[in-house]
């Protein structure tokens, strides 16, 4: 039998992209500070783990202004939330496995 | 390689993420107990004003000494003190209801002001102002016994609207508060009863049941 873990998705392995997928999973689009705000993260940490998964991408982003700031918001992509829905199911496995 | 639990953990912090994200669980029982008893002492007071009203005292005990009292007749009397129990109530009861509010925002780290509170507030607001207009027009109009039961539904509709962003059990309160002011109706004279029973009543039941189901323990 294959070893379940190969099936789990690199990109996952993160708590802040799994976070980052999560929130969007369940909300059509969320602005760069709710983001932050909900995951309790630094400005840095975060951006960085955003471009990674605008770059494979699981992201889409829409750039926009809320009078004269900058409100970037960001939605999930079919692709990202096919393979977010694998790696759970992956993970499912596993734990079916263990019990 | 991660370990068995890492993956169980894994899951977990998912399905945390996605409830922290999707609704606004912060919402304190006792936010509702608080706003119950500021409408059942407004209920209170505001029987009182029309009982007198529909006695005639005020007309009687009019004095020499309250010079604006002249001015105005017992009919815009009663208006403007219920208006004034009706800005009160609504004062205290939202400043209560965001003290218990947000100290339990404290231990469920959710900010009170975060994204999923915003939404909430916005799917409480459009039928709440939608229902303010509609009630000023009512009281224009002098239908006064549709006061009630447009307070009422337009609030039963904001609950069952806001229920899908914050606790699911908030969607039966609506509910209550509907089915009171339907029933408000046709029995127009009780508004001030099915107000106390909607506005006071209902919101302390509810305030308990969900004390019990999501604080108590974790107090």
């Amino acid at each position: 039998m294959a070893n379940p873990i190969s099936g789990l998705n690199k990109i996952f392995d993160n708590r802040i992209r799994m976070g980052v997928m999560s929130i969007l999973m369940v909300n059509q689009s969320v602005n760069f500070n709710d983001l932050k705000q909900m995951l309790e993260v630094t400005d840095g940490n975060l951006a960085t783990h955003l471009v990674t998964l605008e770059e494979e991408g699981y992201l889409k982003v829409h750039k926009g202004f809320v009078g004269k700031k900058t409100n970037t918001t960001y939605t999930v992509t079919k692709a990202g939330e096919k393979n977010f829905r694998d790696h759970i199911a992956v993970l499912e496995k596993i734990i079916k496995g263990v019990k | 390689m991660l370990s068995e639990t890492d993956q169980l953990r894994s899951i977990q912090d998912i399905k945390q993420m996605m409830e922290k994200s999707s609704r606004f669980i912060s919402l304190s029982g006792l936010s509702g107990v608080a706003a119950g008893i500021c409408a059942l002492i407004a209920a209170w007071f505001g029987r009182q004003e029309i009982a007198d009203y529909q006695q005639g005292r005020i007309t009687t005990g009019s004095s020499a000494t309250d010079g604006n009292y002249g001015l105005r007749t017992p009919h815009e009397n009663l208006e403007q003190q219920l208006l004034l129990i009706a800005a009160i109530t609504f004062v205290a009861a939202f400043v209560f209801a965001f003290i218990f509010t947000w100290l339990r925002s404290r231990k469920t780290g959710v900010p009170v002001w975060g994204f999923t509170a915003r939404r909430v507030m916005i799917n409480v607001l459009i039928p709440m102002i939608a229902g303010g207009l509609f009630i000023w027009r009512i009281k224009e109009l002098n239908a006064y016994s549709l006061i009630a039961p447009a307070c009422l539904i337009f609030y039963g509709l904001a609950l069952v609207n806001a229920s899908r962003y914050t606790l699911p059990e908030i969607r039966f309160l609506g509910f209550g508060q509907l089915i009171l002011g339907l029933i408000n109706l046709w029995m127009p004279g009780e508004g001030v009863y099915f107000w106390a029973a909607g506005f006071g009543l209902l919101h302390i039941i509810y305030g308990i049941a969900m004390w019990q189901k999501y604080e108590r323990n974790n107090n």
